[in-house]
């Protein structure tokens, strides 16, 4: 689209050396976007936004915090009442923690309908997997800092899956601790890779937005565009849509800052960590519940530990598990039954996996970690042989269609540049 | 799809709540009422230092409230001389001085409250075993914490006849198990309130609890008045970008 054009003789000579300037233009103002994208399309710069601001608050908490077991919790009681607007920083990053999540998951939930995993954007989700991983790993870490006694004993439980790897599992427990338990060393080492990995995190993001860049957005139709007459300009459309899409944002995380800053947290970790005295329930962070009820529904501890990584490895090769040249589920009848069907299955998990193990919960937990594996193993790779997709559109400017449209296939044709 | 997804971020943060998923737990905590409750809610001043009173005639001999400095004390309304004869009814640990010792002095509005055993042990050597826990962030520490302390301290009662209670062990209806090494701390009159309130069980209840959410959450005043602000500032801008959004994308449609 438009070329980028200035007046500034300082632009100029930077932008002729440097062409930073022009790179931001194309980028960031005049990127061509499908003019269809819906509300759906917001979470992906909101996922960025929050990644922001938990760096920003992250590295402010980091300058009064004290990462030793024998002053961790004070520290953060300091923070709490003594540093100005320690209070704020802290409920900021409590509660960002689990908004990234919550925007990240709608993120790949809005993924997962409109196949934006399939051609030409498989490299794209599966940095958005890798992104996945970096955050859990990042989130757990960070959990154990405040050392209340949800850190120290869901510190303990997850370092202890390690174990189940045949015959090293021990070692490499030993050599995660630093120790022969939780520890001083631990909560060091967690401190320090805390620290690190939400940096690396931004470098996958920038691959991420490269591999985005690459092709476009996918959009609600699922269908390439055609032509200049399918795109507009990023900027001022998509960013003053984005904006509203922050203020709404702001405004819900605003409410739980303020007036429920601890209603997603435990209680229990404001109790300082006791080795010597288990919690009667040691749940983990509401975002982890869906994988911690299909780790604790399979009997045996190395296949439950397997189960969960492949709940997650399992989206990494979602590209080549759906095979259906329809990318969006709008046109895919059976396709959109089975999605809500996930949906509602992923939501079971989470709720029996804030639940003791036992009884009704177990047997729900079994048939839903069942099923999670089966939609994605078995339903996606069969529907994409057996399901009659719906006619697709001609184009993203003429939704409506005329005559009997065309099947399938269209998606295949290779991308048309606007 | 938009509808899917806001019912089911709603089911998500009302089914993983700690509120709801704790409620469960344990036994049924009677509700009772707060004037820190709300989006409005403030600590009433006059049962937060009635409420002083019982932590430091009754609770203390056993509790610490280590987090919480004399001089923040200052926010439920005590002038700064008041909240020195606070801290001086105290003596702490302070040295070593000159000669490498250390001394006991009175403690001064920069001290936090000391605790009343030199360490976890000698607490439990005197409370038959069970360490009397630390107050500062009680009411954070357990679910529905305001509640469930005021129902605790009111929940003593006779042991059913089938309950085999150990000797140092009290029946109580709130604790989870039902069996508390802590003796009942509150009786009628155990303290005599200068402000000349009656002292009943329930009113101690109330009042020390007050005063401990204030301790656990000093800031919860400025955090609730603070967030008004914020979020009525919030919902004007998103307004005011939804209306520019409108404006920019009409040419388009
Ligand atoms: C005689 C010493 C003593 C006094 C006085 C005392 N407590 Fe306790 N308290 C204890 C002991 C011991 C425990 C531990 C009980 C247990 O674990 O079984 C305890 C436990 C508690 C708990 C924690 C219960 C739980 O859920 O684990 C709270 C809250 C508490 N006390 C509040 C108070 C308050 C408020 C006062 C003043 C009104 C007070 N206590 C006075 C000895 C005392
Ligand atoms: C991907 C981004 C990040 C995520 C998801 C994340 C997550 C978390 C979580 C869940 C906690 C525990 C909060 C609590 O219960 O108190 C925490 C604590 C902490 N984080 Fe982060 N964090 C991120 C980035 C950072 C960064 C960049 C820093 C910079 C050093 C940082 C520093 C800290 C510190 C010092 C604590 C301890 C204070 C506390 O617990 O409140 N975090 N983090």
């Amino acid at each position: 689209m438009s070329e980028f054009k200035t007046n500034s003789k300082v632009v100029k000579w930077i932008d002729h050396r440097l062409p930073i300037f022009s790179f931001m233009h194309e980028e960031l103002h005049a990127y061509p976007a499908p003019r269809n994208l819906s509300y759906m399309w917001n979470f992906g710069s909101l996922a960025g936004i929050a990644l922001v601001i938990m760096i920003v608050t992250g590295i402010v908490l980091a300058m009064q915090y004290v990462a030793h077991t024998a002053h961790a919790f004070d520290s953060i009681e300091h923070i709490m009442r003594n540093v100005n607007y320690g209070w704020l920083v802290r409920y900021i990053h409590m509660n960002g923690a689990s908004f990234f999540f919550i925007v990240v998951y709608i993120h790949i939930f809005r993924g997962l309908y409109y196949g934006s995993y399939k051609s030409p954007r498989e490299l794209l989700w599966i940095l958005g997997v890798v992104i996945l991983l970096l955050m859990m790993a990042t989130a757990f870490m960070g959990y154990t800092l405040p050392w209340g006694q949800m850190s120290y004993w869901g510190a303990t439980v997850i370092t202890n899956l390690f174990s189940a790897i045949p015959v090293v599992g021990d070692s490499i427990v030993t050599w995660l601790w630093g120790g022969f338990a939780v520890g001083n060393p631990t909560l060091k080492r967690f401190f320090a890779l805390h620290y690190l990995l939400p940096f690396v995190i931004v470098a996958v993001v920038f691959l991420h937005l490269w591999a985005l860049h690459r092709f476009g957005s996918n959009n609600p139709l699922g269908i390439d565009a055609k032509g200049p007459q399918d795109k507009i300009p990023f900027h001022p459309y998509y960013t003053v849509k984005d904006a509203f899409g922050l203020g709404v944002f702001l405004t819900i995380f605003a409410l739980f800052v303020f007036f429920a800053p601890n209603y997603l947290g435990h209680p229990d970790n404001y109790i300082p960590a006791d080795p010597l005295q288990t919690p009667p329930h040691i749940v983990p962070e509401w975002y982890f519940l869906p994988f911690y009820a299909i780790l604790r529904s399979i009997p045996d501890k190395l296949l439950g530990v397997l189960a969960m990584f492949g709940a997650i490895a399992v989206l990494a090769v979602l590209p080549w598990l759906d095979r259906s040249p329809v990318r969006s589920g709008k046109f895919r009848p059976i396709f959109k039954q089975f999605y809500v069907l996930l949906l509602i299955d992923v939501l079971v998990l989470g709720w029996v996996g804030a639940k003791p193990p036992e009884g009704i919960y177990l047997v729900l937990g079994r048939v839903a970690t069942a099923y999670y594996f089966l939609h994605f193993l078995v339903v996606l790779p069969l529907l994409a042989v057996f399901e009659k997709p719906r006619p697709l559109p001609h184009s993203i400017s003429e939704p409506v269609l005329k005559g009997g449209g065309q099947a399938a296939g269209a998606t295949a044709k290779p991308m048309e540049k606007a | 799809m938009k509808r899917l997804f806001t019912a089911a971020t709603v089911a998500l943060l009302t089914t993983f709540g700690a509120g709801a998923a704790q409620a469960a737990e344990g036994a049924a905590i009677p509700d009772h009422e707060f004037s820190f409750e709300g989006i409005f809610g403030t600590f009433d001043r006059a049962a937060a230092q009635r409420g002083l009173q019982v932590y430091n005639q009754v609770c203390a001999s056993c509790h610490s409230l280590k987090y919480v400095a004399f001089r923040t004390l200052g926010d439920l309304g005590y002038e700064p001389e008041q909240v020195e004869a606070l801290a001086a009814q105290y003596q702490v640990t302070d040295g070593p001085n000159d000669q490498g010792e250390m001394y006991q002095r009175e403690a001064k509005a920069s001290d936090a409250f000391p605790s009343p055993f030199p360490n976890d042990a000698a607490a439990r050597a005197a409370n038959g075993g069970a360490l009397p826990p630390d107050l500062s962030v009680i009411t954070q520490a357990r679910p529905n914490g305001p509640d469930y302390l005021h129902a605790l301290l009111t929940g003593y009662e006779e042991a059913p006849a089938d309950a085999d209670l150990p000797p140092g062990q009290y029946w109580n209806t709130a604790f989870p198990g039902h069996q508390i090494a802590m003796p009942p701390p509150l009786s009628e009159g155990i303290v005599e309130y200068q402000d000349g309130t009656e002292a009943t069980v329930s009113q101690m209840a109330h009042d020390v609890t007050v005063f401990l959410h204030w301790a656990a959450e000093p800031h919860m005043e400025a955090r609730k008045r603070g967030g008004i602000g914020v979020v009525l500032f919030l919902l004007i801008f998103t307004g005011m970008l939804y209306a520019v959004k409108r404006k920019v994308w009409r040419d388009l449609h």
